[in-house]
């Protein structure tokens, strides 16, 4: 409707030595809550010709860390990296580790892995829609969505001590057991849960505003998305069904009946904001399907019976992905057989989806680089590490 | 022609005495309501630590901006950065001697109210454009051309459905349209009018239309949300009153919140009665003007404060317009609109 | 496709490129390529219908540490000769298969044809295998640092005898 006139070819009003090209800085301090970023961009007018991004400013080399400290002194660290979902950095890394050690793991722990990496799933989804939201101007969906996630963190204290670096997953198995009460909690939480998102529908999903915002801004077209490597609810909201726990199921994600949200180009155009939104907000509800299907079948156990005291792991290099709230987050590491890793390398999904930030942001309005910029949910931690 | 005697002169000295202090204490409360309203609607509390129930947060706020340094931004145009907080308020302030609070209090009995609203509503754009040049600042420049740009352009739906309010209810005069809706509330404007019952049904729909579109324009005029790109934190461009401070910055500020409530006071006027109570005055049943006056307040208050709880309410709720898309929706939507509105009054008018 | 069929595909397809598959005790086991040949093999996996690597997942520098330690005139330790080393991580969206590339190149000029060209997502992943390690990547455009300051001038962080220097543009590290 009103986006139209922005859906042509965009063509560059630039001619040789034209001076009408500014350059703007949005420093690295952001009125929008993404972290230490600097975009430097070149307007013409307002409409945007080039994006480059400068990252850097969070660089805390956490790869020359690892190097000097014990496969269990890295826990820590790897939490740090996406500081709004550490129980999946915790679960890829020992995933990674234990590919490496060879060791099969108790049941219940896998179960238990797998409800803490959903509901990690919902909160940080839950940060995504709503400092998108605040974005693009609307200030009450924000306030709702950490209502829901300060329940999730209260669900995490009870169990581990910790609202937001866990130091939960250790390879080999958890460092505490769930407390007795937890599947209730959790189920209470979930009843009520499902009703406090009819009121984001209404809110975010449905608003005609925020749908002229969205709709039709920041198109990622399948192959460019497929060429630059996009994960994540990125790629998932251009179309293609890429999810690596269906793909490469790890954990026991085969034992349980989910589907991918796919973006459809319901409001406008395949691949833009609005779809990548939708997708955040369906992967919600799946989450949902997956911890009720998991605190279902949950069996008993102990689940310290396997954890090493030292990992020493024989040399061999490892290579092993999972699917994080952002995107694929892959663990490479490099073992030499000693009790330290020679060389961990992280994947981060927010590095790379940043990158496309330059392609699919020409030719749109500053407003609307704001919202594009929301829409691919970074952290700058990941990026950076 | 005004003759110099007791009653007129102590008109003149207690009327503006009288808005100044209205005004000022109606913004100290929706200062305070705003906060908790927005508290209320996203789940927390709002202020409830300064004196019972936070009531003392304004002063405690006013009393902090007073205190303040409020430096001069290097090589701005001293005349102009003064002058800007001081006209913006000024022109908000002056509208209210048209708004009749009850038979006594009215400014002025003008027969042209309507439109000397709409005159003194251009100096709020003046006073924008002193604000962002004398700034010195690029990003206060093109907030203020914008916020300027937004505001002219939201003053044609709004001049063109007073013309149809001319059309349809025969007067621009504040004091008499009000007055035409006396006696008991189904001869409220918005539900027909004190007319014959053909009239009255061609009426409402005209009235609902003129509502909808008199209320969306206002709320641009005051740069309230969705319309509030001026002041949108989480934009590149800053706002137009960046550089301002202390007592300067409440200036705006009080200028923003009288708006609102001219904005509600108008509507209340136009549609819902103005100062007439839906019921009938209990101070004609005890013979007394004293306390007709007093019910006259009471019931213009009410209708106006509901309106500004919508308003209110409307800000928190919903996202925010990109520059062009507002300027779309004034021209290609508001506009149209309010043109039909102004062809429909005229063949009611002749019947 | 396995590791073995797409080995054996590629040796059938070049003869005269040394190619050999490695795999220690734990983990995968990855194609070994030498530095000149792998822009032949990177174009291969990308445009044989059969094969089909349309998805960069990762490109990681790694350094071998496996030249001589050799103490310098400060006494710190230094490395001479030895290898640097880069692993290409691919996966098919079509195929649904994954492969690993390993190419080594020489510590002292290290240089690495760019594989941009082919997939847009190795920019970054160049740019900082460039900052952490000091590979070289020709042809690449836009060859700069990344994670550390665009002017840091005192090594490359990722290397083993990589030594904190005292000072940045007069400002003391570490305080």
């Amino acid at each position: 409707m009103m986006n139209e006139a922005y859906n042509l070819e965009y063509k560059s009003l630039k001619k040789e030595g034209d001076s009408e090209i500014m350059i703007l800085n949005m420093g690295p301090q952001h009125p929008s809550t993404h972290g230490v970023l600097r975009l430097e961009l070149k307007v013409n007018g307002e409409i945007i010709e080039e994006v480059i991004p400068h990252i850097g400013y969070l660089h805390r080399c956490f790869e020359k860390h690892a190097e000097a400290c014990n496969y269990q002194q890295v826990i820590p660290y790897v939490d740090r990296m996406d500081y709004l979902s550490s129980m999946y950095n915790d679960f890829g890394y020992a995933i990674a580790v234990e590919k490496l050690l060879g060791i099969e793991i108790p049941e219940r722990v896998e179960y238990i892995r797998i409800i803490m990496g959903e509901f990690q799933r919902i909160a940080s989804h839950l940060v995504a829609i709503g400092t998108f939201g605040l974005d693009v101007g609307s200030f009450t969906p924000f306030l709702y969505c950490f209502r829901d996630r300060e329940k999730i963190l209260t669900l995490f204290e009870k169990t581990c001590g910790a609202r937001l670096l866990y130091n939960y997953i250790w390879p080999g198995g958890v460092s505490h057991d769930l407390y007795p009460e937890f599947k209730n909690d959790a189920l209470n939480f979930l009843k009520e849960f499902k009703r406090n998102l009819k009121d984001l529908e209404i809110l975010l999903v449905e608003n005609k505003i925020f749908i002229e915002r969205t709709a039709g801004i920041g198109v990622l077209p399948e192959n460019i998305a497929i060429n630059y490597a996009a994960s994540g609810p990125m790629i998932r909201g251009s179309g293609i069904p890429y999810d690596i726990r269906k793909i490469e199921p790890y954990g026991i994600y085969d034992r349980f009946e989910f589907n991918i949200p796919v973006g459809e180009g319901m409001m406008g155009k395949k691949g833009d904001c609005w779809d990548r939104f939708y997708v955040r907000y369906l992967e919600i509800l799946e989450s949902i399907k997956i911890i009720e299907q998991a605190l279902d079948s949950l069996p008993d156990g102990n689940v310290f019976e396997k954890l090493p005291k030292k990992i020493k792991p024989k040399k061999g290099i490892v290579y092993s992905r999972v699917e994080s709230p952002r995107g694929e987050l892959g663990f490479f590491i490099i073992s030499d057989g000693s009790d330290k890793p020679f060389r961990i390398k992280v994947r981060a999904p927010s590095f790379v989806n940043l990158s496309i930030l330059p392609e699919i942001a020409k030719g749109c309005f500053i407003a609307d680089l704001v919202a594009i910029l929301g829409s691919i949910d970074i952290v700058l931690g990941e990026v950076d590490r | 022609m005004m003759t110099l005697n007791i009653a007129f002169v102590s008109k003149l000295l207690i009327i503006p005495i009288f808005f100044g202090i209205f005004v000022s204490l109606f913004a100290l409360f929706a200062v305070y309501a705003e906060r908790k309203i927005s508290a209320r609607v996203q789940n927390r509390i709002g202020p409830n630590r300064v004196g019972p129930y936070g009531l003392l947060q304004t002063i405690a706020d006013i009393l902090k901006l007073i205190q303040k340094e409020a430096p001069y931004p290097f090589g701005s145009d001293k005349i102009f950065f003064n002058l800007a907080p001081i006209l913006s308020f000024a022109a908000s302030f002056v509208i209210f001697s048209v708004l009749p609070f009850n038979y006594y209090l009215c400014g002025l009995d003008l027969n042209l109210g309507l439109i000397f609203i709409i005159a003194i509503g251009g100096f709020n754009v003046i006073s924008i454009l002193f604000a962002g040049w004398s700034s010195n600042n690029k990003y206060s420049l093109l907030g203020s051309m914008r916020s300027a740009s937004q505001m002219i352009s939201y003053e044609i739906p709004i001049a063109l459905i007073f013309a149809a309010v001319f059309i349809a209810f025969n007067s621009l005069n504040t004091i008499d349209i009000t007055k035409a809706q006396e006696n008991y509330f189904f001869n409220w404007n918005i539900f027909g009018g004190d007319n014959h019952l053909l009239k009255r049904i061609l009426i409402i729909p005209f009235s609902a239309i003129s509502v909808i579109i008199l209320f969306i324009a206002f709320l641009a005029e005051a740069n309230r949300t969705p319309f509030d790109i001026p002041e949108a934190e989480s934009e590149l461009v800053a706002g137009f009153h960046t550089e301002y401070s202390g007592i300067k910055f409440s200036f705006f500020f009080l200028a923003e919140y009288s708006n609102m409530f001219i904005a509600a006071a108008l509507i209340s006027i136009i549609f819902l009665g103005g100062f007439s109570s839906p019921f009938g005055y209990i101070g004609s049943l005890l013979n007394s003007n004293f306390i007709i006056n007093i019910e006259q307040f009471f019931w213009f208050t009410i209708k106006s404060l509901s309106i500004v709880f919508l308003q209110m309410m409307v800000r928190w709720t919903l996202p925010r317009l990109r520059a062009d898309q507002l300027m779309n929706l004034c021209w290609k939507y508001l506009i149209p609109y309010s043109l039909v509105a102004v062809f429909y009054a005229l063949i009611i008018s002749y019947i | 496709m396995t590791i073995k069929e797409i080995f054996d595909l590629l040796k059938n397809r070049f003869e005269n490129i040394k190619i050999y598959i490695e795999k220690f005790e734990v983990g995968e086991e990855y194609i070994v390529v030498s530095p000149d040949a792998l822009k032949q093999i990177l174009q291969e996996i990308r445009n044989n219908p059969r094969l089909h690597f349309d998805y960069l997942m990762c490109i990681s520098s790694v350094d071998d540490a496996n030249g001589e330690i050799k103490k310098d005139e400060n006494g710190n330790k230094i490395i001479k000769g030895g290898t640097l080393s880069l692993y290409y991580h691919l996966y098919s969206t079509t195929r649904n298969h994954k492969i690993a590339i390993k190419t080594s190149v020489d510590r002292e000029n290290p240089a690495v044809p760019t594989a941009i060209d082919l997939w847009k997502s190795a920019d970054w992943h160049e740019r900082e295998a460039f900052d952490m390690m000091g590979i070289k990547f020709e042809g690449h455009p836009n060859l700069k640092r990344i994670l550390m300051p665009y002017d840091w001038n005192a090594g490359f962080p990722l290397r083993k005898d990589f030594i904190t220097p005292e000072y940045y543009n007069d400002l003391k590290i570490p305080y």
